[in-house]
C-alpha cells in the first residue's frame, strides 16, 4: 500500500469515526475478545454468531471483535448496537445465550434483559452522565437494566489509556485513526520542535507507570541532550509482575496507542529505532503488536519518511524468554543484545549508555500509552485530574477475592477503598478482607485499617507499599501474612538472576527463615534475623528487584507481626 | 556431538536448524530468537543442537549455554505430548493454585519440570498469563483454562491423551 499523507489520514479518520457505531440500517455485534476473554469462550460465542448470521442471511449484523471489555470476571461479554438504539452488553454469554441474542435482540429487537449487564457503551459513559443517563438520538428500548454510568465499576473510572476499549478491533488501524488516532504523532512531526515535546511531556507531570514514578519528561531530556543520532526508545512490555495485566490489556485492545507513543518519544529525542520487548507468555500481545505495526508502515506512519514529514523511525518487536529480572530496564537491554538478563550497576544511566552503549529511553506500556493525549490535548489537560505530585491516571488490574475482577482506570488518588468496595464490588461472598497487595514482589500490603489511603507515589510508600506497575490483589483472612510473605520471598529467590550475592543468597536465606518459621521450626531469634537480612538485602542488592524483594516481608512484619510471633510460639 | 544431533534429530530437521543459523546467527541479539526458533521447531535445545549453532555462527558455545539455561523459555530436555502449566501467579495462589498443582503432582506422580514417564505430560508451574481474572488458571498445549477446581482439573485432562 502506498504511504499516506496527512491529508489522507485526516480524511481516513473523518470516514472511520462515523464507522466505529452502527450506521443507519445496521446492527453491530461487539464480541469483546482479550486473552480472557477468549479464555472464558468468546471464541465460541463468535462462531455462533457468526453461523446466525449465516443460517438466518441476516446481512443488516456486522461482527465486529474488540479487546477486553475491562471486567474479566463477567465474560465472555458482547454489546450489541442498532442503530437508532441505545446499546447492550451482556455478560457470561455462551453459544446458547449469543443463539437468544440474536434471535431475540438483533432480529426482532427485543433485548434479553436476563443476561443484560447495562445499557450503553464505556466510550460514552461522559455524555451519557451529562445527558442524564442517555445519549442524543437513541431509543431506550428497556430502561429496566441499569445504564452502564449507573454500575459504580465503571462510572467511578476515568478512561483515558483505555479510552478506546470495548469499541475498536486492534487490527483495524482506521478504527484507531477515527479516534483521534495519530494525531498526537502529526502534531509532533509536523508543528513540534523536540524542545517543545520535552516541555509539554515535563509540564504534564507524567510520572513513569511501570511502578517507580520517574518523570518521563526528565528522562527523556537526559536522552534528548546526547550528541548522536544513534538512540533508541524501548517500551517495556515485560509485565512480570504476577498479579498484574494492565499492560496486556492495553497491548491487546489498544495496540497502536503504544506505537504512536514510540513515534513521539523518538522525535523527542532523536531517535530513529525502537523496541517493544514483550513477554512471550502473552501471545496474544504480541500477535496483534506484529499486526499493528505492519499496518501503520503501509500507512507511512512508521518508516523512512514518516507521513512525508521528513522524520524516521522505525519499532519491532521483541519477544521475551522468561525472566521477571528482565523487567529491569539495564536487564531488558542485555536480553535485546542476545544475553543473560543480568542487570548492571548504574551509572552510567541508559540515558546516556543504554542498548549497544547508546543513549536509550525504556519507558512502560501505560506510559507510552498516555503521550498521544497529552501531545494532542496539551499538559494542563492532563494534569487535570491526579494529586499535587502525580498527575493523571493509573491503571490497575483489581483481582483476587474480589466480586469485580478487571482491569481498572481511576484518577491517581483514588482510596484504595473505593477501588475494593465500589468498582470491585466489595470481598466475595464468605471471605472477609485482611490485604490488598500492591506492587506485587516488590510491594507491600495495606491492611484494613488503613482502607482509606489515596493511591499515590508518595503516599503509598508512607504505608509501606508502593504504587508498582498496577496489580492490586485482594487478599482474604483465610491466609496468613507469614504465609503471603514467604510465597513472594519464594518467587523472588527463583527469579534472581543469580548476579549478586544480596539478591541470589540473601533471598534464598530469607525464604529458608520463611519456611521454617511456616513449619514450625523457627527460634526465638528469626524475627530478628529477618529484619536484619533484610536491611542488608535493601542496601547491597545490585539492582531494584533484588532491593525491593524484602519489601513484602517488611509489610507483613509491619502489620501483622503477631502472626509471625504466633506461628513461632506455636513450635 | 554433531553424531549425537544427527542421531537424535532428522537430516529435514537439521537442515531447517541450519537454515534459522544462517538467518540469525549472524545478526547482533540475534541468538534469543534463534534459540526460540529453533526450540519450536526441535521442541528443546539439547548440548548437541547449541555445539551446532556455536560450530556454525562463531558464538561462543558458554554463551548460547548461559543463555539457554538462564530463561525458563527454553528447555535442554525433550517434552512430553502435552504441556502442562499450572499458573503460580499470586492471583491464581489466592484463588487455590497451589491445591490444582498438588492434585496433579499425586495424580500423575510429578514434580514441576518433569514429564510423565508415558511421554503423556510435562509439567511445569509458571508466573502468571496475565488471565487473573480467571484465576486459577491452567494452561494445557497453549489452551488457557479458568476458574479450574480440583475436581475439574481432571476432567480438563482427560481430554489430553
Amino acid at each position: 500500500m502506498k504511504a499516506k499523507t496527512i491529508a489522507e489520514i485526516n480524511e481516513i479518520k473523518a470516514n472511520a469515526q462515523k464507522k466505529l457505531y452502527p450506521q443507519e440500517g445496521e446492527i453491530k455485534i461487539f464480541v469483546h475478545m482479550g486473552t480472557c476473554g477468549i479464555a472464558s469462550g468468546a471464541m465460541d460465542v463468535f462462531d455462533a454468531l457468526k453461523g446466525e448470521v449465516k443460517d438466518n442471511n441476516f446481512k443488516a449484523a456486522k461482527i465486529v471483535t474488540t479487546g477486553c471489555a475491562g471486567i474479566c470476571s463477567k465474560e465472555p461479554l458482547i454489546t450489541v448496537a442498532v442503530s437508532g438504539q441505545e446499546p447492550v452488553m451482556y455478560e457470561y454469554v455462551d453459544q446458547e445465550k449469543a443463539s437468544a441474542i440474536f434471535k431475540q435482540h438483533v432480529m426482532k429487537g427485543q433485548v434479553v434483559k436476563e443476561y443484560a449487564l447495562a445499557r450503553g457503551m464505556q466510550s460514552e459513559i461522559k455524555q451519557r452522565i451529562e445527558n442524564k443517563g442517555r445519549m442524543e438520538g437513541q431509543e431506550i428500548i428497556d430502561d429496566t437494566i441499569p445504564g452502564i454510568e449507573d454500575l459504580p465499576f465503571f462510572r467511578l473510572q476515568e478512561q483515558r489509556v483505555m479510552r478506546n476499549r470495548g469499541l475498536i478491533n486492534p487490527n483495524r488501524i482506521d478504527d484507531y485513526i477515527g479516534r483521534d488516532g495519530y494525531q498526537g504523532a502529526i502534531k509532533a512531526l509536523s508543528s513540534m520542535s523536540s524542545e517543545e515535546l520535552l516541555t509539554v511531556v515535563l509540564d504534564s507531570g507524567l510520572r513513569g507507570r511501570g511502578g517507580a514514578g520517574f518523570p518521563t519528561g526528565l528522562k527523556w531530556k537526559f536522552a534528548a541532550r546526547e550528541g548522536t543520532e544513534d538512540k533508541y526508545v524501548l517500551c517495556n512490555a515485560d509485565e512480570g509482575d504476577p498479579g498484574a495485566y494492565m499492560d496486556r490489556s492495553v497491548l491487546e485492545s489498544d495496540p497502536h496507542s503504544v506505537i504512536e507513543g514510540m513515534i513521539i518519544a523518538a522525535k523527542a529525542i532523536g531517535a530513529h529505532q525502537g523496541y517493544i520487548y514483550c513477554r512471550a507468555e502473552y501471545p496474544l500481545a504480541v500477535d496483534t503488536l506484529n499486526k499493528a505495526i505492519k499496518s501503520a508502515r503501509s500507512y507511512g506512519l512508521l518508516g523512512d519518511d514518516i507521513l512525508g514529514t521528513g522524520f524516521a523511525f522505525d519499532v519491532a518487536v521483541y519477544e521475551g524468554a522468561g525472566a521477571f529480572v528482565c523487567g529491569e530496564e539495564t536487564a531488558l537491554m542485555r536480553s535485546i543484545e542476545g544475553l543473560r538478563g543480568n542487570p548492571r550497576p548504574r551509572p552510567p544511566f541508559p540515558a546516556h549508555a543504554g542498548l549497544w552503549e547508546k543513549p536509550t529511553i525504556l519507558n512502560n506500556v501505560e506510559t507510552l500509552s498516555n503521550i498521544p493525549q497529552i501531545i494532542v490535548n496539551g499538559s494542563e489537560w492532563f494534569a487535570s485530574i491526579g494529586t499535587e505530585k502525580s498527575k493523571g491516571t493509573k491503571v490497575f488490574s483489581i483481582t483476587g477475592e474480589l466480586n469485580n475482577v478487571g482491569c481498572v482506570e481511576v484518577p491517581i488518588g483514588t482510596q484504595l477503598d473505593t477501588i475494593v468496595n465500589e468498582i470491585g464490588g466489595g470481598v466475595c461472598e464468605g471471605k472477609t478482607y485482611k490485604v490488598a497487595q500492591l506492587g506485587g514482589p516488590s510491594g507491600g500490603c495495606i491492611p484494613k485499617q488503613h482502607m482509606d489511603v489515596p493511591l499515590d507515589y508518595e503516599t503509598l510508600q508512607e504505608y509501606g507499599s508502593i504504587m508498582g506497575s498496577g496489580g492490586l490483589i485482594v487478599i482474604g483472612d483465610d491466609k496468613s501474612a507469614v504465609d503471603i510473605a514467604r510465597f513472594f520471598m519464594e518467587f523472588c529467590k527463583d527469579e534472581s538472576c543469580g548476579k549478586c550475592i544480596p539478591g541470589r543468597e540473601g533471598t534464598t536465606q530469607m525464604l529458608s527463615i520463611l519456611d521454617n518459621i511456616c513449619e514450625g521450626k523457627a527460634t526465638d531469634d528469626s524475627i530478628d534475623k529477618i529484619e536484619e537480612l533484610a536491611k542488608v538485602i535493601q542496601k547491597t542488592a545490585l539492582c531494584a528487584l533484588g532491593k525491593t524483594s524484602v519489601n513484602p516481608v517488611l509489610s507483613t512484619l509491619r502489620y501483622f507481626r503477631n502472626e509471625y510471633e504466633e506461628a513461632i510460639a506455636n513450635n | 556431538m554433531t553424531n549425537v544431533a544427527e542421531k537424535l534429530f532428522t537430516d529435514n530437521q537439521l537442515k531447517e536448524v541450519d537454515k534459522l543459523i544462517e538467518e540469525y546467527g549472524f545478526q547482533p541479539g540475534g541468538l534469543i530468537p534463534l534459540l526460540e526458533k529453533v526450540q519450536l521447531l526441535l521442541g528443546y535445545v539439547p548440548e548437541s543442537i547449541q555445539k551446532r549453532i556455536a560450530d556454525t555462527s562463531g558464538i561462543p558455545a558458554n554463551r548460547i549455554y548461559g543463555v539457554v539455561s538462564f530463561y525458563s523459555y527454553f528447555s535442554m530436555e525433550p517434552k512430553a505430548r502435552h504441556r502442562i502449566q499450572v499458573c503460580m501467579g499470586t492471583a491464581c495462589y489466592v484463588k487455590g493454585g497451589k491445591d490444582i498443582a498438588e492434585r496433579i503432582e499425586q495424580q500423575y506422580e510429578i514434580k514441576a519440570g518433569e514429564s510423565t514417564e508415558d511421554g503423556r505430560f510435562t509439567y511445569e508451574q509458571t508466573r502468571c498469563f496475565g488471565a487473573c481474572g480467571l484465576a486459577p488458571v491452567v494452561v494445557v498445549d497453549g489452551k488457557v483454562y479458568g476458574k479450574v477446581t480440583v475436581d475439574s482439573i481432571d476432567e480438563i485432562l482427560s481430554q489430553y491423551k
